[in-house]
């Protein structure tokens, strides 16, 4: 406490700058199921600071504008991937989307996810792509025990071969980033094949020619069209699409 | 709602906003359009070659109402479309079965891209050149 006051300028400290504070516009794609037959733009108004993020600002809008907008979020950390949105064109998670790296001169779009059936705000049905993270078979199957009492060892090595695609959680903006997923609601999508990639190249695994098999379908990693559109989605910084082409030569050579 | 099969689902999600993708999504999109438009390209020139079995006469018809100048743009359209499609095909092939292709796929379509305007330089005024010196009444 002396310390503070013998540092302090003479005639006590000097008054702190307020931190500036911005209006911030946000048009939100809207649609209640109950009223509206179609989605529709809403416009908001909210006075946030550069270090906010998107979801403060939904956070603003739900608590003091109107109560009815409905969207996810759990954490609120970048862990639970509940709200992946897509903010001004591209798939991104609210709460790690700070408004000082977005364009605040200009209107800032919300809009849900898009190629999954939209229920209401920013809510989608995930379902659908939980249904294909499924169908990979994302758990360990091994045929041998492991050794009494222990662990399975796995070498530093090849830990770090599937160590990108274990950071995955699923909250679905490479899925739903990704031209082929919204014309073709059957192909597997970014996510699911993460996500057997994260087992196919574990060394503990002994499972990887039946995810190989499931995805050498028709809907499997062929759909894929190398957008790159997950991998620029992706919040935890996961390379899909090389993922998704280590998975399709992994394929061709028959094994991992 | 489990009422809500894909057909009734279809009018609450339109297109909202474009989505705004990167070199990767717009390098798809030209390689989806130039792919369906020398798809139609191919179907007429087999067409076309196809009249030299039904006469001689009538596949040189055919062929000279192709020699004027709107025509002559539409070949620098066509191979156009042609070179840029090669060109990003050996990119998709090389993200594909590379092993660092997918880390490089942004430098590679910057090459595609100067490649073909390499290509399109060196093609386009030979090219037109030869159109409109051609034209009737030009003189030749």
């Amino acid at each position: 406490m002396t310390l503070v006051v013998d540092e302090a300028p003479a005639g006590g400290p000097a008054p702190e700058a307020p931190i500036e504070a911005f209006t911030v516009t946000l048009i939100i794609r809207r649609f209640d199921p109950d009223v509206d037959s179609e989605p529709r733009w809403q416009d908001f108004d909210v006075q946030m600071f550069a270090t906010d993020r998107i979801l403060d600002a939904l956070h603003k809008i739900k608590w003091e504008q109107d109560g009815s907008l409905t969207f996810r979020r759990s954490c609120a950390h970048g862990i639970c991937g509940s709200d992946a949105m897509r903010i001004n064109g591209r798939n991104r998670l609210a709460c790690k989307t700070l408004i000082k790296d977005l364009d605040i001169t200009k209107p800032i779009y919300v809009e849900a996810i898009k190629g999954l059936p939209l229920e209401k705000d920013l809510i989608v049905d995930m379902d659908p792509f939980f249904e294909s993270f499924r169908e990979v078979q994302p758990f360990l199957q091994s045929n041998t025990a492991p050794p009494k009492d222990k662990e399975r060892i796995q070498s530093v090595a090849d830990r770090a071969r599937f160590d990108d695609t274990t950071k995955c959680i699923l909250c679905a903006a490479c899925t739903s980033s990704c031209p082929v997923f919204w014309t073709d609601g059957q192909y597997f999508g970014p996510a699911a094949i993460v996500n057997a990639h994260r087992f196919i190249f574990d060394s503990r695994d002994e499972a990887a020619s039946t995810r190989l098999d499931i995805l050498n379908d028709k809907e499997g990693v062929w759909r894929c069209r190398t957008t790159f559109n997950c991998t620029d989605a992706c919040p935890r910084g996961i390379q899909v699409t090389q993922a998704i082409a280590e998975v399709k030569q992994a394929i061709m050579r028959g094994k991992p | 709602m489990p009422e809500n099969s894909a057909g009734t689902m279809t009018p609450r999600r339109p297109a909202g906003t474009l989505y705004r993708g990167r070199e990767g999504m717009w390098s798809w999109v030209l390689h989806r359009i130039t792919g369906v438009a020398i798809f139609f390209f191919l179907l007429v020139h087999i067409l076309d070659t196809a009249m030299v079995r039904v006469a001689p006469e009538a596949y040189n018809a055919v062929i000279s109402t192709y020699q004027n100048p709107i025509m002559g743009l539409g070949e620098v359209a066509l191979v156009g479309a042609i070179a840029f499609h090669a060109f990003n095909g050996i990119r998709i092939i090389l993200i594909d079965l590379w092993s660092k292709g997918a880390k490089y796929h942004r430098q590679m379509f910057w090459i595609v891209i100067g490649v073909w305007v390499v290509t399109m330089l060196a093609f386009t005024p030979r090219h037109l050149i030869n159109v409109f010196s051609h034209l009737p009444g030009a003189g030749h």
